[in-house]
């Protein structure tokens, strides 16, 4: 909600400020603006079916089967994975974390799996692709995951 | 038609799967549907707006002020602004590709754009609030840090690859919608 509430009012402002400057550029804005969604439209179905897809097969109580009951390094390589596949909001995805966590989930498993969720987004690779290139998603992506795991690494021996 | 059909190729192979999948596992199809559903409503309220966000950007903004404040000459000043940007609270990491797509074509770092997009993807401060709740400060303090200095060295890499070996493809698409019509002054 917040989210959207700041999105609107920043549109606000910003169309506001357009508008009493010029309204040919405000019009040339909103051309740009409607190519540039029509362009990324169907990637943006793309993203919305494997999203629905990945959080379908990949429910909650998998996650944690999946997750959970696994130890040592390969629990965190496939929370590593899982993470980087689904698009979970933290609001869903860390109270999950955290209950894994204190029932018995290693530092490192979850922090793998909180590291790629955020960082790394195959499910939104479509529209990154669209935006900012096929090399850029996958070096940003592929780097992310290596990082991630150096990071739980780093943070199950500190923690 | 064929156009048609090879611009949405996968959302009709993705349509084939869910089809698929309520034949065989009709549990599952159901779950993704509603799924795709909620995301549906959060991209129908969101996405138009920050498209429109992205057109005046490219109008608004010329190009020299990105230079020089994401651009080549702009060092740690630079990154210290992409890092600013992206731990603003705006919501999900697809919301800010068109904004970083934009940037880097106006001339922003590569190195910058990848801390924008990784801060903003990781170093959220509402979801830090979130994290340290159900983690503890220490757990979402060390993430915190160890998350920045990825992103740094990621950045750096990053750009240091893509200079080696440009993605062409990308920088030739630049068609109507990236057009720069900054030179339309009114």
């Amino acid at each position: 909600m917040t989210t959207v509430i700041t999105i609107y009012g920043l549109l606000a402002l910003c169309l506001g400020a357009s508008l009493a400057k010029s309204r040919k550029k405000t019009k040339q804005a909103f051309l740009i603006a409607g190519k540039a969604f029509l362009k990324t439209a169907p990637s943006l179905l793309t993203v919305l079916g494997i999203v629905g897809l990945t959080l379908g097969i990949l429910t909650p109580e998998t996650i944690s089967r999946l997750i959970g009951s696994e130890a040592g390094f390969t629990a965190t390589i496939i929370a590593a994975v899982i993470g980087a596949i689904t698009l979970i909001p933290s609001l869903v995805a860390f109270p999950l974390a955290g209950s894994l966590l204190r029932s018995g989930a290693t530092v490192m498993t979850i922090s793998a799996f909180i590291t790629t969720l955020v960082m790394v987004g195959v499910v939104t690779a479509p529209m990154e692709m669209k935006a900012l290139g096929k090399r850029f998603t996958l070096l940003r992506n592929g780097l992310g995951f290596v990082a991630a795991l150096v990071i739980a690494g780093i943070m199950g021996v500190l923690l | 038609m064929m156009d048609m059909i090879k611009k949405f190729k996968f959302p009709i192979i993705i349509a084939m799967v869910f089809i698929a999948l309520a034949i065989w596992l009709p549990d599952t199809a159901r779950r993704s549907s509603i799924v795709t559903m909620d995301y549906l409503k959060e991209m129908i309220l969101i996405v138009p707006p920050v498209f429109v966000l992205m057109g005046l950007m490219e109008i608004w903004i010329p190009k020299d002020r990105i230079q020089k404040w994401l651009g080549s000459g702009s060092g740690i000043k630079g990154a210290a602004i992409a890092f600013a940007l992206g731990t603003l609270p705006t919501g999900p990491l697809y919301v800010a590709f068109p904004m970083a797509g934009s940037l880097l074509r106006k001339g922003a770092r590569i190195s910058n754009i990848a801390i924008f997009l990784g801060s903003w993807a990781a170093l959220k401060i509402p979801q830090l609030m979130v994290e340290i709740k159900f983690f503890g400060i220490a757990f979402a303090s060390l993430r915190f840090l160890l998350t920045l200095a990825a992103l740094s060295l990621m950045g750096m890499l990053m750009e240091f690859l893509l200079r080696l070996r440009p993605d062409r493809a990308w920088w030739e698409n630049v068609d109507a919608a990236q057009q720069p019509s900054n030179e339309a002054e009114v």
